[in-house]
């Protein structure tokens, strides 16, 4: 019984697998793979159909790197704040707030971007169009930051006090022990953080549904409005599209784009954090 | 070197230090601040739709009107549904992994598998879920699978929180139970489950606020976003007084009838938004807060 019930986490991935694949087929039958990889229209709903998979991986690509330009550093420094730098009681005060930061749901990120961020950023930059990829990108940064901080900085933790005893000893001051010792010695546990940062950004849904428009567009610029991968997702699940037709399989194809993706950027996480792990 | 160089370079090597610490209090600061302008925007815009009417009401073409009586009822619902399922299974799940796996290829498999499941994109299991429980199983568009979708989702979760709780018991309490003659599920049953059940609830609140934020996989599965009623009641007067219809009835949960909400582009709609969202963020924030809350108890109170 409690084997069964071990095991339906490996029939999920099985039945995500076997379904995303399944009714991928479906989609590929109708279309060519060389297309869909290398068209640069997406215009699955037109008459005239196009399937480039590129217009929406562009989407995807501007709103994630904006969104690690934020996270990543600003992650960093706070984990390296917080575990060389500050005193115990904020961190244990500041360790709770950041997960409850992460705990917001992203919907309400959404309704943020849309309704806080953009008009903020259309005062300083009065061009922007409403939906955009810029303001997407930021929220989604500041939703990923505790993310990369709370790992950085359990692996910055795990780094032995023998370390940071020897630099100190060596007359080096806190900064020179943290930039120098610790985080080089923390390394692959925190570019495990970056990369389970960067496949949450890829993934993340409904900040860019509702903040980025939905509007297919081969663009790498950030103050453009664009659809991501998972908004298309969003956008033909709202529709009424019937089951079977090309346009409703489009979306399988996506999401299997999406989990390869993310899958490679996980096993990648996974393999330095285990890496990390022996180290110590 | 001269000796007055060290000394300056010593000075601006401490200037430096004194700078960073300056620098991480700040960008610690931008995410509070962050957290504290979205709570604040949507307190004001929201707070005065938020009453017993806002509550009570059904959604509107009328914004002055709608109001989140379907929403909150059918998330509800679906978290009962997903708890019914996520719970015994996850649990179940995290004690085999920890008190009967042999060290396998099978337990290997099964770990790394629930790793890359956490890290799966949540659109990807609505798109499992729209595959698998709506069209092959033909349970619809209902509470049936958005319950069932969750709960796949926070599965992970529930399995990860109940393997630290039960890996945190002393294996001195196992051994103590053996020596007087209890079985293995004896030993489960009254020593590891109730002393890791802090622990166990603490994942399960956590899992249960993250499903009850979760958008995008109800979207997928394709849940209207315009209910004005109600599902059938689970509890009625007359034989069979139980009944189960509600399961495979469409339903609307908070975070749609919230995104519903903000991509009208009348403004009305998006106070309407803003009052939803402030209900929401608090509803997720008591549950992780209390989540946390317990788990500092829990590492106070334990002395093994």
């Amino acid at each position: 019984m409690l084997f069964l019930a071990a095991l339906v986490s490996v029939f999920t991935t099985v039945g995500i697998v076997t379904i995303l694949v399944k009714e991928s087929v479906v989609f590929f039958e109708q279309v060519s793979i060389v297309d869909f990889l290398t068209d640069t229209q997406w215009t699955p709903l037109f008459d005239d159909a196009h399937f480039g998979i590129m217009v929406l991986l562009s989407g995807t690509l501007t709103s994630s790197l904006v969104a690690l330009a934020i996270a990543i550093p600003l992650g960093t420094v706070i984990a390296i704040y917080l575990s060389e730098f500050a005193p115990f009681k904020l961190r244990e005060i500041a360790k709770p707030f950041l997960e409850l930061l992460g705990g917001v749901p992203t919907i309400v990120y959404g309704y943020f971007a849309l309704l806080f961020v953009t008009p903020l950023l259309q005062r300083i930059y009065p061009g922007l169009p409403g939906f955009n990829l810029l303001s997407a990108g930021i929220v989604m940064g500041i939703m990923i930051i505790p993310y990369v901080a709370s790992i950085s900085e359990d692996a910055m933790r795990a780094v032995p006090m023998s370390l940071r005893e020897g630099s100190y000893a060596m007359g080096a001051t806190r900064l020179q022990t943290a930039l120098r010792v610790v985080f080089p010695a923390a390394f692959s546990g925190v570019a495990a953080a970056y990369i389970l940062g960067i496949s949450r950004a890829v993934g993340e849904t409904m900040i860019l549904a509702v903040a980025a428009g939905m509007q297919p567009n081969l663009t790498f610029n950030p103050l453009e409005p664009a659809a991501t991968i998972t908004a298309y997702i969003v956008q033909v699940a709202l529709g009424d599209l019937p089951h079977g037709s090309v346009g409703f399989q489009t979306i399988f194809a996506a999401g299997l784009t999406l989990m390869l993706i993310t899958l490679i950027f996980n096993i990648a996480g996974h393999l330095l954090r285990k890496r990390f792990r022996e180290t110590y | 070197m001269k000796p007055i160089d060290l000394k300056n370079q010593i000075r601006a090597r401490k200037r430096y230090d004194a700078l960073f610490g300056v620098l991480g209090l700040l960008a610690l600061m931008i995410g509070v601040l962050t957290f504290c302008a979205l709570f604040a925007d949507m307190a004001i815009k929201g707070m005065g739709r938020v009453d017993w009417d806002f509550f009570t009401s059904f959604p509107s073409r009328h914004p002055g009107q709608a109001g989140i009586l379907s929403a909150w009822v059918g998330s509800t619902l679906v978290m009962l549904v997903t708890a019914f399922f996520a719970v015994p299974l996850g649990v179940a799940a995290g004690v085999y992994l920890e008190e009967y796996a042999r060290k396998n290829w099978v337990t290997d498999l099964i770990e790394i598998n629930i790793t890359n499941l956490a890290g799966v994109p949540s659109i990807v299991y609505g798109l499992l879920a729209l595959g698998l429980f709506v069209y092959q199983f033909g349970f619809g568009q209902s509470i049936l699978s958005a319950g069932l979708t969750l709960a796949l989702l926070i599965l992970p979760v529930v399995i990860v929180a109940t393997r630290e709780a039960i890996r945190s018991i002393p294996q001195a309490i196992r051994e103590g139970s053996y020596a007087l003659g209890a079985t293995q599920w004896q030993t489960v049953r009254y020593h590891i489950l109730p002393y890791s059940s802090a622990g166990i609830l603490t994942g399960i609140i956590i899992g249960m606020a993250r499903a009850i934020g979760e958008t995008a996989p109800i979207i997928t599965i394709g849940a209207l976003t315009f209910i004005a009623f109600l599902p059938p009641a689970p509890v009625s007067a007359q034989p069979p007084f139980l009944s189960f219809e509600w399961l495979v009835s469409p339903f609307t949960v908070m975070p749609i009838q919230m995104f519903n909400w903000t991509s009208r582009p009348e403004a009305a709609f998006q106070v309407n938004a803003a009052a939803a969202g402030f209900v929401l963020v608090i509803m997720t924030l008591a549950m992780n807060g209390l989540a946390i809350w317990l788990r500092y108890r829990l590492r106070r109170n334990i002395k093994w």
